[in-house]
Parts: C-alpha cells; structure tokens; sequence
C-alpha cells in the first residue's frame, strides 16, 4: 500500500466483473486471489469472506490477535467490523438456480453464514477463536468508521481488554447496478476532487484494525485513536445536506472526542467519492472547520470507493502516513476544484503528520470522523 | 453496565403500542393475535412516506410509542437501531431483478436496502442530528443493541433510544430465514434517574445461559419467531418486574442477565 501509494498507482481498471456489463471502472480483487475459507469454516464461503480471510493473513495480523487472545483471553476480546452488502452477491447467484417449479432456492445456498450482515463478524470470530462480545454496524459507506467508536466505548465501558475493528465489502451486482441506478458510476477512473469529477468507481476491500486498551508495554511510537465524531444529516436518503451539516457535525464531535483544536489536525483523509455533490458538501464542511490551512486529499481514485470497507482501509492509510512519514496524493485527479477553498494535495509527498482526521459518510445521511495520531510527540 | 429505563415500546402482531399491551406482557390480560396495520406516519414529510418501506415505518413507529412515555423531544437523543436483517422483500425484488436479463434496479429500492434506512427516515423525521447506529448480530441482534446501547450510555453518560425491529421474510428467501411474524420494541435507556423512570437495568455479560421464555405459548411463539421479540422477556420485566433476572442470548455462546428493579 505504502508503495503503491508513493509510486501513484491505481488499483482500479475496466469493470470486468462477474456479468456486470456497466460502463465503469472498478477496483477489484483478481478472483484467482480470493482463495476458498479455509476447511474447518465452509459455511461461510463467500467472496465477502474470501476477501476477509485475504486480509487477515496480511502484515502479520493473525499472530497479532492471536498474542493478544493469549494476553487478554478469547472473551475479552471484542469483534467490531462494518460491512454495507456482505456476502449478497451469494444469494444473487443462488437466485440464479432457483428451482423452475417451485421458485425455492438450491439447498446449498447458506443464508445465516453468507448474505446476513453480522455473518462477517461470526467468521472472524471463528477463525481467531474467539467469543466475546460482537456486533457488525452497517450504516452503509460509514460502517468501518463507526466501528472504532463501538470498539471504544466497549473497552471503556470494561466489556473487553481488546477488538478487533474493520471492515470488509466485496463487488456485487446490487451495488454495480445500485448505484448505476441512481447515475452515480463514472465511465472514466474516479476523479475526487476534479473540477470536472463525475462520479464514483467502486471497489473491494478489506481493513483490519487490532485496537487495545492503553496498557504498559506498547510502543511509544504506535499510532492512537484519538478520536470518534458521529452525526446524522437528517436531510435525504442518497444526497448529502447542501452545506453538509452532517459531515461538520461529525468533524467537530471527532475534535471534541480528541479534545484537540482544529489547529491541531495535519491532514484529512477525505470521504471524497468523486460525485459533484459528495465532494461539494465535504468541502464546504473542511473549508468552514479548517479554512484552506490543513492539507487533505481522497484516497478512492487508487482503491475505488470501497463502500462498507473504505472507513477501516482509509484508517490505515492515514495511520500509515503518520507511520511512514507522507502525506498520500489523489490519484487521477487533475484539475482541483478551485470553487472550494482547500489545501488539497493531488500528489503524495514525503511530508510527516503526527494527528490525521479521516471522514466517512454513507446513504441515510451518517457521518463519521476519527481523529488518529501520536499525541506525545 | 447500569442504566434506567425511561420509557418502551412495542408494536407486534396483538400488540399495539405500550400503553395497550402493558398488561398483556404483564400477564394480566391474555394475549390475543391481531394483524399489524401499518401506520400512516405523519411525522414524515409526504414524500419521503411514500418511500419508506415496512422495516422504516415499523421502526419510526415504535421508537415514537417510546417517545410518546417520556415526554421527551428527539432533537439530541442519539439513537442505536438493531435489525437482524433491514429489508427481506427488498432483497427479494433486487434478486430477483438481478436473475433475470433485465437488470434496471429502482434507485429507491436500492437506497432504502441499505441497512440503515429505518435510522436515515429517523433522522429525516425527527431532525435529530444526533449520533446513530445501525446494527446486526442476527438471532443476538436485540442483545447485541442493548449491550450498544449501554455502553453508550456508560461511556458517554448520554441517553440512548434502542430500537430494534424484524419484518417477515417472503418466499423463497422464507425457507432460508424463516421469520414469519413482525416484531418491533424500544427502549429509552438513561444514564440518570428522572421523573418517568420505570426502572432501573443492571445488564451482565455471562458465559452460557438459557434465554427466559415467555408464559404464554403464543407470544413464546412470537419470540422464537422473529429476532426483534428476543426483546419480549425484557419488555415483560418492565410491565412486571420478575423475582431475579431474566436471561437474553447474545452472540458466541453468551448470554446477557438482565436485573430489573422498579422505580
């Protein structure tokens, strides 16, 4: 990610998924990459969970929970993961076969540990052996935003020691031809930002997040949440509030959470889904918070919009700027948008930044804004 | 976790909102059966009524019937839905669309199939700006939304309204998910005491555990039914508060006991 996000290339190519016959461009998993879940868990097969698996057998990530389910013990350690459609796209191929008599579905097809929203969490759980508490939040594009604040109250309230927070979605018809439906796919490579952007590409994902109580023994060094704003725009189903209201809402929640000044925040990772009005209403919203001061930029033109998922992955990619020293660039965008007044970075550049704010926001108006970062520095 | 109960609802099938089925889950008066008409919903503007699907107005209806006891105003009450699933018809028109050669899905439909379209008709409802959740947890989906709700209420000494709801499943995906009847509860937990308190919750995390049943063999029915009446046992709690705890199971083998003690 990190090289990728420094050479400046994009995931996203021609859609040339599954039958989908859109003209748009996507970010998706080679099928070849996303692997069977492993024997012992076959219930719960899906590509959703193909690409769960993928994840978790990154970056060292299993011996990571598993050393902290040695620590904490396998109830204490919560399970908080965000996904818009899970494993639909199973059942839209099982209604494929149903029977041309009966109208019933094949016998193989698995509904509790496949299509249902919280199968995700339940796989997770499985694979780590675990069984404490869980819950999956599907608020559609803030899902895995939300779930760092889950995670959080969760330990706060001593519930658990420890969770594993992120999320997960995966390419399906209902969001390909979803949001054809309502125009919003661009035929060319997402573009946030641009002064002549014109929709989204969508994309598959997955993030994983090992959040801990503060505790002796981390490393000075590790990058903190800080803070979690949630909001509601109370104003439309699929548009965002003119003057996104919401999305300041959430920001300043996230400030307050932190208890830090806006002053204090060195870069945003913005929602930035490349739509007129997504991008508008955001900007307005960082421009009132921030003025033109605090360099930001959308990371979807390298992922696509990764829906469910792009909370957790747009996490990790602002913890790893802070990590590794850069501020990430906006992939394909060319010309900013000069009517809104920001410091919006289109190239990635070897700029350190110690406190980030990343921004998500979903269908049915609902906002999320975390602030990370390494306070004591 | 401690909290106190400002205020349910309920809306099933026989009943109709707390006030009516107060004494029904009190086992005072018995339990009758009754088909749920759905309600008009005026709170919402005329168009967005139009566009709301069953799960949105069951949800906006019973989150209101708890509001209603209170005597509070929305505006900065934040809010935790708990569905097992949102929408199963929805999912069924889109399927199905999708399996034939056609494949033109209605842009409404598709935005009220996201899970959290009861708690965006919410928002747009009330105007409440405050923070809200959408959650799942399957047949744990009630249990998961108390612990949510809380927690929040622990960690952020702030008062929560809980709604959780299921709707019936259509055939085919019936024989999958078979949930027959619908089922929706409410619950404005407080961080503080006040003056329409009804109880106090003292809400425990334990491994095992077999969930509580309901006395009467039809609302037992109801809530092996729908995931939304796991909420029955805690609702009779409230209407009449038990000799010990009640048991609700939540996910991986655990179970939440649940202490009510009257205010």
């Amino acid at each position: 990610m990190v090289a990728a996000l420094g050479s400046m290339r994009s995931g996203l190519a021609p859609c040339n998924f599954e039958t989908a016959r859109l003209d748009t461009w996507v970010g998706q998993i080679p099928d070849d990459h996303l692997l069977p879940v492993r024997a012992d868990l076959a219930a719960f097969d899906c590509r959703n969970h193909r690409l769960a698996q993928l994840c978790l057998m990154q970056d060292g990530f299993e011996n990571a929970v598993l050393s902290a389910r040695e620590r904490y013990g396998s109830d204490r350690i919560g399970v908080f993961l965000g996904t818009s459609t899970s494993g639909i796209l199973q059942t839209e191929l099982a209604y494929r076969r149903r029977d041309p008599c009966s109208g019933a579905l094949p016998a193989d097809f698995l509904y509790a540990t496949t299509q249902n929203i919280y199968s995700l969490a339940w796989f997770v759980q499985a694979y780590f052996g675990l069984d404490g508490p869980a819950a999956v939040v599907s608020t559609a594009c803030s899902s895995s935003a939300k779930v760092f604040g889950n995670a959080a109250r969760m330990i706060a309230a001593g519930l658990c020691d420890a969770a594993v927070v992120g999320g997960v979605d995966s390419l399906c018809l209902t969001t390909l031809y979803g949001f054809g439906s309502l125009g919003l796919l661009s035929a060319a490579p997402c573009r946030p930002f641009d002064a002549n952007r014109n929709g989204i590409s969508i994309g598959e994902g997955a993030g994983f997040i090992l959040l801990e109580k503060a505790r002796q023994g981390i490393a000075p060094n590790t990058v903190a949440l800080l803070g979690v704003g949630e909001s509601s725009d109370a104003y439309h189903m699929s548009s965002p509030h003119p003057e996104g209201l919401g999305a300041r809402l959430a920001m300043q929640r996230a400030l307050r959470s932190a208890e830090l000044p806006a002053d204090a925040i060195h870069y945003i990772n913005l929602h930035g889904t490349g739509t007129r009005s997504n991008d508008d209403t955001e900007g307005k919203a960082v421009s009132a918070l921030f003025g033109d001061r605090v360099a930001c930029s959308s990371t979807k033109g390298w992922t696509g919009h990764t829906l469910g998922a792009c909370g957790a992955i747009e996490a990790i990619i602002s913890a790893l700027a802070i990590e590794h020293g850069f501020l990430p660039g906006s992939a394909h965008t060319e010309v900013v948008d000069a009517s809104l007044a920001l410091h919006y970075l289109t190239a990635t550049s070897a700029i350190a930044a110690d406190i980030v704010m990343s921004n998500a926001f979903g269908f049915g108006g609902t906002n999320c804004s975390l602030v990370l970062g390494r306070r004591n520095r | 976790m401690k909290c106190f109960v400002e205020a349910a609802g309920v809306v099933a099938p026989g009943l109709a909102g707390w006030q009516k089925s107060r004494a029904i889950l009190a086992g005072e008066v018995a339990y009758r059966f009754e088909e749920f008409a759905a309600p008009k919903l005026d709170v919402l503007p005329p168009v967005e009524r139009r566009r709301t699907g069953l799960p949105a107005k069951l949800a906006i209806t019973v989150g209101q019937d708890a509001l209603l006891q209170s005597g509070r105003t929305v505006a900065s009450l934040a809010t935790v839905f708990a569905s097992s699933d949102s929408d199963g018809e929805l999912i069924n028109e889109i399927c199905k669309t999708l399996a034939g050669a056609e494949r033109r899905i209605s842009p409404t439909r598709f935005h009220n199939s996201v899970h959290n379209a009861a708690a965006g008709y919410w928002s747009i409802a009330t105007g409440s700006h405050a923070s809200s959740t959408s959650l799942c947890a399957l047949d744990w989906s009630v249990a998961a939304g108390l612990v949510e709700a809380a927690s929040q209420v622990a960690a952020d000494r702030e008062d929560v309204l809980l709604i959780a709801y299921d709707v019936p499943y259509p055939e085919p995906l019936l024989d999958a998910r078979p949930v027959k009847y619908l089922f929706g509860a409410a619950f404005l937990l407080a961080h503080d005491r006040g003056g329409h308190s009804i109880a106090a919750l003292e809400i425990k995390l334990k491994r095992g555990g077999e969930a509580t049943r309901m006395h009467d063999p039809l609302l037992e029915e109801l809530r092996r039914d729908n995931p939304a009446a796991r909420a029955l046992p805690l609702l009779a709690a409230l209407a009449n508060p038990p000799q010990g705890p009640i048991v609700i199971e939540y996910v991986a083998g655990n179970a939440l006991e649940i202490t009510a003690t009257s205010c």
